[in-house]
C-alpha cells in the first residue's frame, strides 16, 4: 500500500511494503471488528424506559469473551513478530555476500557529503574518488555498501524510495547496504532533528543505468581536470 | 483525625497558599489549561507555516526555521509535561484521591503545596526561555545530544539550559506529588475500604505514580549530566569521552513508561464514567487491575523501540520488537473489558459519556497503528515520519484532551457545585472530535508518502512538494483551526457554569463512589463530622436484589457480591 504513495526503488522496498500489508490485514481486521462490536453495543443497549441494566461481573464464564480474543491476539502477534524480524534482518543485519561498490555518506550541519568510488570501483584508491555535496549517484542493479558518519550532531540518512533510514552518529561509522532497482531522481532527507536548518537538509539520489552512470563519471572527471 | 474543620478565611490562605487538596488540584488544573492554550497556539503557528509556507501567520508573524523548531519542541514539551501530567495526574489525582477513599485531605498537605509551587516555578522558567537571547530551545522534545548539549550546534545558549531546568523541576514537583499520592492511598483509606473496593481511577493513578517514580531516576540523572554538558563543558554525552546514545537510553527508559503514566489515569476516568452511564458493573475489575500492572511492568522493557535506527546494535531491535508487540496483549484486554462493560447496559449519552466512549474509539486507532512502529521491519521506513506523529497523537489526544474533558465534565458538579450546559457540551464534543480526525488522518497518509517530521517547509523536497500532499497539509491545518475554535464554547461553558450553572445535588449522576457522598462542592475537610464507611465495591450498579439501579459504597448493608462460576 505504501507503493501507492511512493515508488519502490530498492531490492528490499517490496519486503517493507509487504510487511506493511501483512500488519494492515491483521490489525485492520481487529480494528474493524472491535469498532463494530463497540458501536453495535452502543446502539443495542441504549437506555430504554423501564428496562434495567444486567448485572454482569465479568468474573464468571463470560470471561471467555475476553480470553478467546486475548489468545488470538497472541497468535497474531507471533506472526507479526516473525515478519518484522525477517524484514529487519534482511535490511539491517545480514550484509549481502557480494558487494559491488562502497560509498561513504557524511552528515554535517546542514549538508550531505557523498564519496563515490570512481571509475575503478574501489573507494580505497583515493585519487579517482568522486566527492559530491548533496548529490548521490548510484548505478541501478549494483549492490552498495555504505559507511555512514557524522561530523557534528546526529543526522539520519533517509531515502524514502529505498525504505531505508539510519542515524548518523558522530564518532561512529555505521554500515548498511542497498541495491537500487529503478532509475530516476529521488529525495534524500535528513530525518533526525539537527538544528536550525534541519528543514532544508535535503539531497538528491540519482539512480542511473550503467551507461548514464559512466557518462556522469566521465563528465565529472572532465570537470575536475579543467 | 477529627472531622471538625475550620477552613482558612483570607483570600491568600484560601486560594494561593492553600493546603486543601481540592484547591491545589484546581491550581494544577487551571495552570495546566493555561499552558494548553500556549501549546495550542504553538501548534497553530507551525501548522499555518506548513500549510502556507513563508507567509505571515496571523497572530504570530513570519515563522523562520529557527522559530519552527522551537515551536515544535515546546509544543511537545508543554503538552506532555505541563498539560497531560498536571491536569490528568496532579489535578484529578489531588481532587479525587482523598474524596474517593473517604479522607479529609492528603496525608502531606505541605508537601502537596510545595509540589504545586515548584511546578509553577518550572512553568515560569519554561515560558521565560522563549524570550531569552537566541530564543527557546529547538532541539526536539527528546533533546538528543550533541545538538542539545552544545550551544554551537543548537544556537540557543540560554534557551536550552532553561528548557532543561524547567523539565527537571517539573519532574521534582511530580515526585513530591507522587510520594503524597502513594502514602495517602496506602494509609488514609476510610474504614471498610479494602484493596478491591478502591475505585479503578484511584488504582490507575497509583500505578501511574509507581511507574513514574520507578522510571524517572535515570532521566533526572541524565538531565543533570546534560545540564553540566551545556553549562560546564563536561562531556557525558559528547563524542570525546562520552556517548551521545547514552542520553537516548536514559531518556526513553523514562519516556516510554511516561506514555503509560498519562494513559492509565485517563483509562481510570473512562472506567468510572462508562460504568455510571451504562449502569453496569465494571467488567472484570480484577482482570483490569492485573492487566494494568502487566502493562506497567512491560513498559519498562520496550524503550529501545524508539531507537531501532539510532545506531544501537541491530540485534537488540529483535528483543525490543518482541516486547513492544507483547504489550498489545494487556492493552487489548483492557480495551475489550471497557467495551464488554457496555454489554447489557442501559446507556445514556450524556456529555461525559460521549467523551469516555470517544476515548475508547479513538485510542483503538492509536493503539493499532503502534504495531507498524513496534515492528522493527516497518519502523525502518516509518521512523521520524508524520505517520509516527499521527500515531502518538491518536494516543495522546485521547489521553490528554479527550480524557481530560471526560474527567472535567464528569466531576464538574462536584468541583463547583453546579452543572455544565449539556447542549454547549455536545457542540464542543463534536466540534473537537470531527476536526481531530480530519487533522491526523492526513498525517498518516503523508507519512506513508515519506514525509518526515520537524520540517518547516516541504518545498525543498521535490518528492514531498506536490499539490496532493500540500492540499492534505492545508486540510489538516484548517482542521486544527476549527478544532481550536471549538474550544471557545468549552471555555465559555466552563466559566459560565461555574457561577451561573444550575445548582448540582450531591450525586447528580447517581454514582456509587464516595466523592458523591460529600456535599457539592465539598467543604474544607470534605465529609463534615463523620467519615463515610465502605460496605461494598465501587461498581454495584443494577444489582438484582435492589430496586435502585445503583448502590453507594457507603450505604450500610451486605456486600451484595454474587459469585459466578
Amino acid at each position: 500500500m505504501i507503493q501507492w504513495f511512493l515508488p519502490q526503488a530498492s531490492s528490499f522496498a517490496g519486503d517493507v511494503d509487504f510487511l506493511f500489508l501483512l500488519i494492515t490485514l491483521v490489525v485492520g481486521f481487529w480494528f474493524i471488528l472491535t469498532e463494530l462490536v463497540f458501536f453495535g453495543l452502543m446502539v443495542v443497549y441504549q437506555k430504554r424506559e423501564g428496562k434495567k441494566a444486567e448485572y454482569i461481573t465479568g468474573d464468571g464464564h463470560e470471561k471467555h469473551w475476553i480470553h478467546v480474543p486475548h489468545w488470538i491476539v497472541i497468535v497474531c502477534d507471533v506472526f507479526l513478530i516473525v515478519g518484522a524480524i525477517m524484514v529487519w534482518n534482511k535490511i539491517k543485519i545480514d550484509m549481502p555476500e557480494k558487494i559491488d561498490a562502497t560509498i561513504k555518506v557524511i552528515g554535517q550541519q546542514w549538508a550531505w557529503t557523498f564519496v563515490h568510488p570512481g571509475p575503478d570501483g574501489d573507494i580505497n584508491t583515493e585519487e579517482d574518488n568522486i566527492i559530491t555535496i548533496d548529490e548521490l549517484h548510484v548505478q541501478k542493479g549494483l549492490t552498495y555498501k555504505f559507511d555512514l558518519s557524522s561530523k557534528d550532531v546526529l543526522h539520519n540518512f533517509s531515502v524514502p524510495v529505498f525504505r531505508l533510514k539510519q542515524d548518523a552518529v558522530p564518532g561512529r561509522t555505521i554500515s548498511g547496504w542497498f541495491k537500487p532497482t529503478k532509475t530516476g531522481t529521488f529525495d534524500i532527507q535528513c530525518a533526525e532533528m539537527c538544528g536550525t536548518a534541519h528543514g532544508i537538509m535535503n539531497a538528491f539520489l540519482h539512480i542511473e543505468d550503467a551507461e548514464n552512470h559512466e557518462n556522469w563519471m566521465k563528465q565529472y572527471q572532465a570537470l575536475a581536470h579543467k | 483525625m477529627s472531622g471538625d474543620h475550620h477552613g482558612p478565611t483570607s483570600f491568600w490562605s484560601k486560594y494561593v497558599f492553600s493546603l486543601d487538596h481540592k484547591v491545589i488540584g484546581m491550581q494544577y488544573m487551571f495552570t495546566g489549561m493555561f499552558m494548553a492554550i500556549i501549546g495550542g497556539y504553538f501548534a497553530y503557528a507551525f501548522r499555518m507555516q506548513l500549510a502556507f509556507p513563508g507567509q505571515e501567520v496571523p497572530g504570530y508573524g513570519i515563522v523562520t526555521s529557527h522559530d519552527y523548531n522551537s515551536l515544535v519542541t515546546n509544543h511537545g514539551t508543554i503538552m506532555i509535561f505541563w498539560v497531560a501530567m498536571p491536569v490528568l495526574i496532579a489535578a484529578l489525582g489531588n481532587f479525587l484521591i482523598p474524596l474517593m477513599i473517604g479522607a479529609d485531605d492528603m496525608v502531606f498537605p505541605r508537601l502537596n503545596r510545595l509540589s504545586y509551587q515548584i511546578f509553577l516555578v518550572s512553568a515560569i522558567i519554561l515560558i521565560a526561555s522563549f524570550f531569552v537571547q537566541g530564543g527557546g530551545f529547538g532541539g526536539a522534545w527528546t533533546s538528543y545530544p550533541p545538538l542539545s548539549s552544545n550551544p554551537e550546534y543548537n544556537l540557543t545558549p540560554l534557551g536550552a539550559p532553561l528548557w532543561l531546568t524547567a523539565v527537571a523541576l517539573e519532574i521534582v514537583a511530580f515526585l513530591l506529588g507522587g510520594i503524597n499520592f502513594l502514602t495517602t492511598v496506602m494509609n488514609a483509606r476510610t474504614k471498610g475500604m479494602k484493596m478491591y473496593d478502591i475505585p479503578m481511577v484511584v488504582w490507575m493513578i497509583i500505578i501511574a505514580t509507581l511507574l513514574f517514580m520507578a522510571s524517572v531516576g535515570p532521566l533526572v540523572a541524565g538531565a543533570v549530566m546534560l545540564l553540566f554538558d551545556q553549562t560546564l563543558n563536561t562531556s557525558f554525552f559528547s563524542v570525546d569521552g562520552g556517548d551521545p546514545l547514552l542520553w537516548q537510553h536514559l531518556f526513553w527508559f523514562f519516556g516510554h513508561p511516561e506514555v503509560y503514566v498519562v494513559l492509565l489515569p485517563a483509562m481510570g476516568i473512562v472506567c468510572e464514567i462508562i460504568t455510571t452511564f451504562s449502569r453496569k458493573k465494571l467488567f472484570g475489575y480484577k482482570e483490569i487491575l492485573y492487566m494494568t500492572f502487566a502493562t506497567g511492568i512491560l513498559s519498562f522493557f520496550v524503550w529501545a523501540h524508539h531507537q531501532f535506527v539510532a545506531g544501537i546494535d541491530p540485534r537488540m531491535a529483535t528483543v525490543f520488537s518482541i516486547t513492544t508487540l507483547l504489550i498489545s496483549i494487556p492493552i487489548g484486554v483492557l480495551c475489550f473489558c471497557f467495551i464488554a462493560t457496555l454489554w447489557g447496559g442501559s446507556i445514556t449519552f450524556s456529555v461525559p459519556m460521549l467523551w469516555a466512549l470517544a476515548f475508547i474509539g479513538e485510542f483503538l486507532l492509536g493503539g493499532v497503528t503502534g504495531i507498524y512502529l513496534g515492528s522493527s521491519g516497518t519502523d525502518i521506513f516509518f521512523h521520524d515520519t508524520t505517520f509516527v506523529v499521527a500515531h502518538f497523537h491518536y494516543t495522546f489526544f485521547p489521553i490528554a484532551i479527550i480524557g481530560t474533558f471526560a474527567g472535567i465534565t464528569y466531576w464538574f458538579p462536584k468541583m463547583f457545585g453546579r452543572m455544565m450546559d449539556e447542549t454547549l457540551g455536545k457542540v464542543h464534543f463534536w466540534g473537537t472530535i470531527i476536526p481531530f480526525n480530519c487533522l491526523f488522518i492526513p498525517l498518516f497518509l503523508l507519512g506513508m508518502g515519506g514525509q518526515h517530521r520537524r520540517i518547516y517547509n516541504y518545498e525543498n523536497f521535490p518528492d514531498l512538494a506536490g499539490p496532493e500532499m500540500q492540499n492534505m497539509r492545508i486540510f489538516a491545518t484548517l482542521s486544527l483551526v476549527a478544532l481550536l475554535a471549538f474550544q471557545l464554547p468549552f471555555l465559555y461553558n466552563l466559566f459560565r457554569s461555574m457561577f451561573r450553572g444550575e445548582k448540582a445535588e450531591k450525586n447528580p449522576w447517581k454514582a456509587n463512589t464516595l466523592e458523591w457522598v460529600a456535599p457539592s462542592p465539598p467543604p474544607h475537610g470534605n465529609f463534615g463530622h463523620q467519615f463515610p464507611e465502605v460496605f461494598r465495591g465501587p461498581y454495584e450498579f443494577s444489582h438484582p436484589d435492589r430496586e435502585d439501579d445503583f448502590w453507594p459504597q457507603s450505604e450500610p448493608g451486605p456486600r451484595g457480591e454474587i459469585k459466578e462460576h
